[in-house]
């Protein structure tokens, strides 16, 4: 009997996982096809490359800050499942990083590493970027459960590196456009935008805020089972 | 740069029109070096099958092709290349849209107050600018964000246009200005950027003789996205300098502020020449991708154009003055 539901919600919860994780693959990969598309039919502009690198980062960004939003759609909505897409929305973050990076210096400047090294460690947007690349796979390879085992307590720890990356992600941007957002002035309508998204997902992590709400959300929730509640619930098995 | 490139080349250039024949023309001429031009090309070119991308209409030129593009591994940018990638944020950031977003856009009638510090100051119609003489110019084009193309402009040099209004002797500067009409260009209504667009040339830069303002391009009317119906070509400057669709060109006694200046004052300087030793701050100049081509060509020395303006700037520290 005990087995039998056991069995029931396990094969529940996976049959739920799969249909959400589906979802995640399939909005995860249609970008990649969407771009492929794009450059055979020559429909990326006369300058593709620089178009393949602004939209696998647009992508990457993307996917850093919806990998950024389970945990606090969770904390507001209660909503448990949705934890179970976080790793595959951060290894698609990590994958249009690394598709990015791959054509800056693969396609844009043709393995020419003379030219790659200086442009990538002499200036303040590609530091920044690389850095926040460099966590990506640094989270991306220690993402798998052996990993999670033999780190222990630590991985939890080197795990919150996301949130650096999420910040040094967005100051990336804002420097590669021309503009200036401390100055709210030039190009900076889209650095802005995903900024202040980000700010909003990392305030929502703070211990307190985070009890705050989860407080309040109990609260509500048990409010209403409170007032609905008339028959007395079957006992345990 | 090479000598020669400096010699125009007389021909008759009544043909002028599709791309083809523009560019088979101009190969030809280069290959050939010729004198007697205009009756060989008439026959090369043969009958006009070539439907032009456009309907615009043509503009007689004096048939004086001045290329400054100079090497011959560097080809001449497509129409299609040439007006289908375009930054015109007055109309949309997105490079790709300027040209679907701005055909509409009204460039006749369409008037050019040149006034300031002039003896004649003077409004000018776009019949004005085409009664200079129009001159072929092949020049390439550095954009501050690391591409460049070669594109064959049509126009004349602004120091003409100066001459007629006679600048007084206290000018030291000229002043542009883009029209910002927010009914016809959408990105106007974006209110991160201190609209109108404006932008400026120290008077001798604007004197130099590779200083043109330019009508048109491959023998055609400017298309909207490229700075209809006239607009500013500085080909040793950053592209951002060649300030399109201009409504009015002042003549001014202190160094103007632009609009990149004045959004960003440490990335974008006042003469913003083309300069692979002097980075932007935030992005490397050594290399360019040529629009077309696959790999990268080193960026070089006022966009290849020391020869012609170097002196401009001697004793100058260009990497205070960038």
């Amino acid at each position: 009997m005990y087995m039998k539901q056991l069995l029931s919600t396990w094969s529940a919860k996976t049959r739920q996982i799969n249909y959400l994780k589906v979802l995640v693959y399939i909005g995860a990969i249609t970008p990649l096809i969407w771009l492929m598309w794009a450059y055979l039919s020559n429909n990326l502009t006369v300058n593709p490359i620089q178009a393949a690198t602004q939209r696998t980062g647009n992508y990457a960004l993307i996917f850093l800050t919806l990998a950024l939003s389970v945990t606090p759609v969770n904390i507001i909505t209660g909503y448990k499942q949705i934890i179970t897409v976080r790793r595959t929305l951060g290894l698609f973050a990590f994958f249009y990083a690394a598709f990015h990076f791959a054509i800056f210096v693969g396609l844009d400047y043709g393995f020419e590493w003379s030219y790659v090294i200086p442009e990538l460690f002499e200036k303040r947007y590609t530091i920044v970027g690389f850095l926040a690349g460099f966590i990506l796979l640094l989270l991306a390879i220690t993402s798998f459960r052996w990993w999670m085992k033999r780190l222990g307590k630590n991985w939890k720890k080197l795990h919150k590196l996301v949130y650096l990356a999420g910040i040094l992600v967005i100051v990336h941007f804002a420097w590669a456009k021309k503009g200036d957002i401390f100055r709210l002035s030039g190009d900076i309508g889209k650095p802005l935008l995903f900024g202040s998204i980000i700010l909003i997902l990392l305030i929502l992590r703070i211990p307190a805020v985070r009890k705050w709400i989860i407080a309040t959300r109990r609260r509500l929730f048990q409010y209403r089972n409170n007032s609905n509640k008339s028959a007395p619930t079957s006992p345990n098995t | 740069m090479n000598k020669n490139l400096y010699k125009s080349v007389p021909v008759k250039s009544s043909e002028i029109t599709p791309e083809h024949q523009y560019l088979s023309r101009r190969q030809f001429l280069k290959a050939f070096g010729i004198a007697s031009a205009g009756a060989l090309i008439a026959a090369a070119c043969g009958p006009d099958k070539n439907v032009s991308p456009t309907d615009t209409s043509n503009i007689d030129s004096t048939g004086t092709i001045n290329d400054f593009s100079s090497n011959s591994n560097e080809k001449v940018n497509t129409f299609e290349e040439i007006t289908n990638y375009n930054n015109f944020y007055e109309f949309t950031m997105d490079k790709s849209s300027v040209a679907t977003l701005s055909k509409d856009f009204q460039t006749s009638p369409w008037e050019v107050e040149v006034y300031g510090l002039v003896e004649k100051s003077k409004v000018f119609s776009i019949d004005d600018f085409l009664n200079f003489d129009q001159e072929d110019r092949i020049y390439r084009m550095r954009c501050v964000e690391g591409w460049s193309m070669v594109i064959p402009w049509l126009g004349f040099p602004l120091s003409k246009l100066l001459k007629e209004v006679a600048p007084r002797s206290t000018a030291t500067h000229v002043r542009f200005e883009t029209l910002a009409d927010p009914d016809q260009m959408p990105g106007v209504k974006n209110g991160f950027y201190p609209w109108p667009y404006q932008e400026g040339l120290r008077l001798d830069e604007a004197m130099n003789d590779l200083t043109i303002l330019s009508t048109g391009l491959y023998g055609k009317v400017l298309l909207p996205q490229n700075g209809a119906p006239i607009r500013l070509v500085v080909p040793w400057k950053y592209g951002f300098k060649s300030i399109k669709s201009i409504v009015k060109i002042e003549l001014v006694d202190y160094e103007p502020d632009t609009l990149w200046s004045t959004i960003a004052p440490r990335e974008y300087g006042f003469y913003a020449n083309v300069n692979p030793d002097v980075d932007h701050p935030r992005w490397s100049q050594r290399t360019e991708r040529r629009i077309g081509e696959s790999g990268r060509r080193d960026t070089l020395m006022f966009n290849g154009y020391a020869e012609e303006v170097a002196e401009l700037y001697t004793g100058m520290d260009l990497s205070v003055n960038y």
